[in-house]
């Protein structure tokens, strides 16, 4: 019964789309905000239900429905439109359409006086669509379609507002730079289809399983080549820089987008692919060192912005570091768990943000607020919650999944102890910025004098409520139950150690390193204000450093940008435009200029040269038609061997 | 025509006289300077070619050249008539008929 169903779940936000975007523009506002609704509302009423049959009727997963005509089926390749739900996509469907509906409720209080606002809410719609079959895909080719179509969708809502310049910039940004991660996952497919001959996840699964002795080079660079495309989609070292730039869109979609669902397809893509990664310690050290570094780096990075949005950008890329950790521990089912858990929160932190912006009338800059708990209660109590879960406090949905991955990094071998030690400093700063964001925002005293600061509307506060209530119990369920749940999708979950107490030792010295955060946050922009400027000047060069983003963006420039630039401006100018194209146009028109010139004589004007060259014409006729050729032929042979026997005598 | 070839007069004489008629022809057309001379000279080849039909008409017994020379001889008619017509204009435009001097096509 549910397996005809899932079909249903992407193409309802597909017709969105289509109603939306064919007939937005004459529609009246109601009916867009109600076709816009629906679609994901829907959607999300589908996978409930779906949801209902697992847990309550005991409905036996992974249920598969695939189209009952292949998409491509020649010798050596068979691609079908199979569609599986198992618990991993399960879990990320109900992520996926349940707060992507809640962002839908809160943009239509957002952008209710923006212009394009069907057009808005196609992209919306499409971007579910696409972001829905990437979760579904069973197998490489059809996420890839997916994952192609999230960034499409990204492309087109970072530069929503495309009048702007650095807004159209920043979508162009954020596409090319997933490119290079596509480029990855390409290749990725490309070895697959070489070494098992199909993209199906489970039949690479089987395959797997049934040869151990299966080369364990081809599956490192298959699953370094799939971390490549992930660190692309997923914001990570090297490639994360197009996320904060990505800030440029509406602050619903950079709840949604670039926050809960479409930069978490990296991490959903390797817990999918978990087989391969499972097989390969080198390819696992990778995803945990890039997740690591990607965490502290971005985390730091965080500690010196000033614009709201874009602290929460680096605190994004911070988190995802966190997860691409678990996975690389091979603690999948904790990265996922975290995954969800940093959907509610940080969409809740993102919407607030949201909400505060829309307060102060378009203001970002951090040093520009302050005071506003009073001016906007609701707000300031939803953040609080995301706030203290980011953190790491119990008893937020934070802090479970924060734990878990903090443990599992822990009892990696061998240098899970290092791991574990990024992973805490990183929960350390990201304590501070977060404490530091809230305390600038929301309290002190207002820090402009001119204020019309306003709570937001329902539309937008019933969804923050909601996802506050998320935030708070998402993770009440705990580790082990989610993981044992997870387990035939993602694999068993091992968190046992030899040694007693340790989880509880760890759980302690994490919340001691949140309160920490706290305390410093507090003493920095509570107690003293002048401390972090006296600091600044301390600091100095590195303080420059850090607010500067460590002229990452800089050096891509003059490394990357500016060369290749340079260079296909030659190949375009220079080689294709004036060699080739140019010189093509040149040698055809001297080429008519040459045989004008030659013709030309022929046309003298003098009646008697025409009349010898039509004699002249007819006369050559005549000896072509009346000489026996083959006789002529035949004169020159037996001419030709006279000659060559008298040489030889 | 027939009692000629019946008169054991060879086919190739005919053939030849053609020939030769048409060579005149062509290098009248191509040496004379005077208008006339050099349509008289087209006469001379259309006529050239008028009588190798006869003479393969007859031999083959087919009466198909005989008819073809009507037409020739209808158009050549038809031509003078035009080309005597233009030589007319152009002496009274140009007041010479000599073909190297009216090789321009405006006056």
């Amino acid at each position: 019964m549910i397996s005809s169903w899932l079909l249903i779940i992407p193409l309802l936000p597909l017709a969105g789309f289509l109603i939306n975007g064919l007939l937005g523009g004459r529609l009246p506002k109601s009916v867009v905000t109600m076709v816009a609704l629906l679609a994901p509302l829907a959607s999300f009423a589908v996978v409930a239900q779906a949801a209902r049959a697992v847990f309550l009727a005991g409905e036996a997963l992974p249920i598969v429905a695939t189209c009952p005509f292949p998409w491509i089926n020649v010798p050596g390749l068979h691609v079908d439109f199979s569609f599986v739900l198992d618990q991993l996509s399960l879990v990320m469907l109900l992520v996926v359409t349940g707060v992507g509906f809640l962002i839908h409720v809160y943009s239509v209080g957002y952008m209710a006086h923006e212009e394009g606002y069907a057009r808005y809410f196609s992209y919306l719609n499409l971007f579910l669509f696409f972001m829905t079959v990437l979760v579904l895909a069973g197998n490489a080719l059809l996420m890839f379609v997916g994952w192609e179509g999230v960034g499409l969708a990204s492309y087109l809502l970072i530069g929503f507002y495309f009048t702007k310049d650095s807004a159209a910039n920043a979508g162009k940004k954020a596409f090319i730079v997933n490119r290079i991660g596509d480029f990855g996952f390409l290749i990725a497919m490309f070895l697959l289809l070489a070494n098992f001959g199909t993209l199906s996840f489970a039949e690479i699964a089987t395959k797997i399983a049934a040869s151990p002795a299966i080369s364990g080079c081809v599956i490192t660079s298959i699953a370094l080549c799939l971390l490549l495309g992930a660190t692309g989609k997923s914001a990570q070292l090297p490639l994360y820089i197009w996320l904060p730039d990505a800030m440029e869109g509406p602050t619903p979609v950079s709840a949604l987008i670039h926050a809960a669902t479409m930069v978490t397809a990296g991490v959903y893509m390797m817990a999918r692919t978990h087989v391969l990664f499972d097989h390969s310690p080198t390819a696992l050290t990778v995803v945990a060192i890039v997740g690591a570094a990607t965490a502290l780096f971005a985390a730091t990075m965080g500690l010196a912005q000033t614009d709201i949005k874009r602290v929460l950008a680096y605190s994004t890329i911070s988190q995802l570091g966190y997860m691409f950790l678990a996975c690389g521990v091979a603690a999948y089912s904790a990265g996922v768990f975290h995954l969800m858990t940093h959907a509610f929160f940080k969409a809740l932190l993102f919407l607030a943000a949201g909400s505060v912006i829309h307060g102060l009338g378009g203001e970002q800059d951090l040093r520009k607020m302050g005071g506003l708990w009073k001016k906007m209660p609701i707000t300031f109590a939803v953040t609080t919650i995301a706030v203290f879960a980011i953190a790491g406090f119990p008893p937020f949905a934070g802090f479970f999944s924060k734990d878990a991955i903090l443990y599992a990094a822990f009892l990696q071998q061998p240098f899970g102890i290092v791991l574990w030690a990024v992973g805490a400093l990183t929960a350390l700063i990201t304590s501070i910025y977060m404490f530091r964001l809230w305390y600038m925002t929301f309290l002190g005293k207002p820090r402009t004098a001119d204020q019309h600061a306003h709570e937001s509307p329902w539309s937008m506060l019933g969804p923050l409520v909601l996802l506050a209530l998320l935030s708070l119990c998402g993770g009440w369920m705990g580790i082990e139950k989610f993981g044992e749940f997870l387990a035939p999708a993602t694999g068993a979950l091992h968190l046992e150690s030899h040694l007693p107490n340790l989880e509880i030792i760890l759980t302690g010295v994490a919340v001691a390193l949140a309160a920490l955060g706290l305390l410093v946050a507090h003493i920095f922009y509570s107690a003293k204000p002048e401390a972090p400027a006296k600091l600044a000047t301390t600091l100095g060069p590195v303080y420059k450093l850090v607010a500067n983003k460590y002229y990452v963006d800089e050096i891509y420039a003059a490394l990357i940008v500016k060369p290749l630039l340079a260079l296909s401006r030659f190949v375009l100018e220079w080689v294709v435009d004036v060699a080739i194209l140019g010189g093509l146009a040149w040698l055809l028109g001297g080429l008519a200029n040459f045989a004008g010139a030659i013709l030309q004589k022929v046309q003298s004007g003098n009646l008697r040269s025409y009349a010898g060259w039509l004699a002249g014409g007819a006369a050559v006729m005549l000896v072509f038609v009346l000489v026996p050729w083959d006789f002529v032929g035949l004169l020159c042979k037996g001419f030709l061997m006279i000659v060559l026997k008298g040489a030889g005598h | 025509m027939n009692f000629l070839l019946q008169s054991q007069v060879p086919l190739s004489w005919f053939l030849v006289l053609s020939a030769a008629l048409f060579v005149l022809g062509v290098v009248g057309f191509l040496i004379k300077r005077n208008l006339i001379t050099v349509f008289m000279s087209i006469e001379l080849m259309l006529n050239a070619v008028n009588l190798s039909f006869v003479t393969f008409a007859t031999q083959w017994h087919a009466v198909k050249g005989q008819i073809f020379v009507f037409f020739v001889m209808m158009v050549a008619a038809a031509e003078a008539a035009v080309g005597l017509a233009i030589i007319i204009a152009v002496f009274r435009a140009r007041a010479t008929l000599a073909v190297d001097r009216i090789d321009l096509m405006k006056l």
